[in-house]
């Protein structure tokens, strides 16, 4: 074994993880080979003044202060297994709501007979069906276009006198 | 009989609290004491800890044991370990164009071979000496270390929490060893003085 090669097994070895084999390879390797022999050393030394640190105790309401964070957390609904991935509930929640608009009944939509007449008009209409006959052949006689237009006042009297012909006729 | 830690966290997932609260007392100590070696700062080493804790909880309806619990909770230790520093830095960084470094930002000093270690130790904590030298390894070797040296995690398992082969690994600690090494090698020469001192000692 090459010293470059036992760069990646020392460790191994020191901390005994390495299998017998290659335990018996590297300590024929480390008795003919001075260098890696002395830096095999150093390593052991080392762990030794690592071990030297202090451990780093947590402070005293550690505890306290997790299980405070985790009764603010959140609990489980019921109804949480049933909902796996939020965008598929939202995605089927959108399904149900266009499914419902798409087949509830046309009742408040805008229709073209919105100023049709209602029923009670119609018949209102049947009853002064003469009267409306004779306004329509009125309106569209060319005689009445070619009179003069009046003014409230003078259309007034007119009208008394009409009124009175009418009685007296 | 003592339940392993796979099952406490099935029973955790059951429902059981008490379960978690074994959990929580087994590894409050290792974990505070990783994290206060990764970031250098007790109160964000504590921080870190509890929302460890908290992810491990908040996870328990989805538990599945595909592998060590271990290696779960100190490969989310170790991402956010990572983040922490990383955020430090760069709020560093910032700050550094502004306002001067600070008098404790010093980078370590490592003394000449031929200065007394009792003077040096005058000077310095050996602790500290020995936290400012891990401190200082690139991060992957940093995690390396402390996983191996003092949790004692076998090699499969600090490969998989640093998602490398176990051949990477190997070279990754020889090298971080060796860095550290060189950089102690006054309180190595040191700590077998110390040691013989000690042992002539009544």
């Amino acid at each position: 074994m090459k010293c470059d090669e036992v760069s990646r097994e020392l460790i191994a070895f020191l901390d005994r993880r390495a299998n017998s084999a290659e335990r018996a390879v590297m300590e024929a390797h480390l008795k003919g080979c001075v260098a890696c022999r002395a830096r095999a050393e150093d390593f052991r030394k080392l762990w030794g003044l690592l071990d030297e640190v202090p451990v780093h105790e947590p402070s005293f309401g550690f505890d306290a202060r997790l299980r405070q964070r985790i009764a603010r957390e959140p609990r489980p609904r019921w109804f949480t297994w049933l909902v796996p991935q939020p965008r598929l509930a939202f995605s089927v929640a959108l399904l149900v709501a266009l499914s419902i608009w798409m087949s509830r009944p046309p009742q408040n939509r805008p229709t073209t007979f919105a100023n049709a007449p209602s029923e009670e008009e119609q018949f209102q209409m049947i009853d002064h069906l003469g009267v409306l006959e004779n306004f329509d052949l009125l309106s569209k006689s060319d005689v009445l276009s070619e009179l003069p237009a009046r003014t409230p006042q003078q259309q007034a009297p007119q009208e008394d006198d009409a009124q009175r012909k009418g009685d007296g006729g | 009989m003592t339940r392993s830690d796979v099952q406490l966290m099935l029973d955790v997932k059951a429902g059981d609290e008490a379960s978690f609260d074994l959990l929580l007392k087994k590894y409050r100590t290792p974990l505070v004491n990783f994290l206060y070696r990764m970031v250098r700062d007790s109160a964000t080493a504590e921080d870190l800890a509890q929302e460890v804790f908290l992810r491990v909880y908040r996870a328990r309806k989805h538990y599945s044991p595909s592998a060590k619990f271990t290696t779960w909770m100190f490969r989310i230790a170790t991402n956010l370990a990572l983040n922490s520093v990383r955020d430090n830095r760069y709020r560093r960084m910032q700050v550094s164009l502004d306002v001067p470094v600070e008098e404790d930002e010093t980078p370590i000093q490592v003394p000449a071979r031929d200065v007394r270690i009792d003077e040096h130790m005058l000077e310095r904590d050996r602790a500290e000496f020995i936290h400012r030298a891990i401190a200082a390894l690139p991060e992957k070797q940093r995690v390396a270390v402390l996983l191996h040296k003092y949790e004692e995690m076998d090699y499969g398992e600090i490969a998989r929490i640093l998602e490398c082969s176990e051949s990477a690994l190997k070279s990754l600690l020889f090298r971080a060893y060796e860095t550290l090494r060189v950089q102690l090698a006054p309180l190595v020469v040191g700590s077998m003085v110390h040691r013989a001192v000690e042992g002539r000692a009544p």
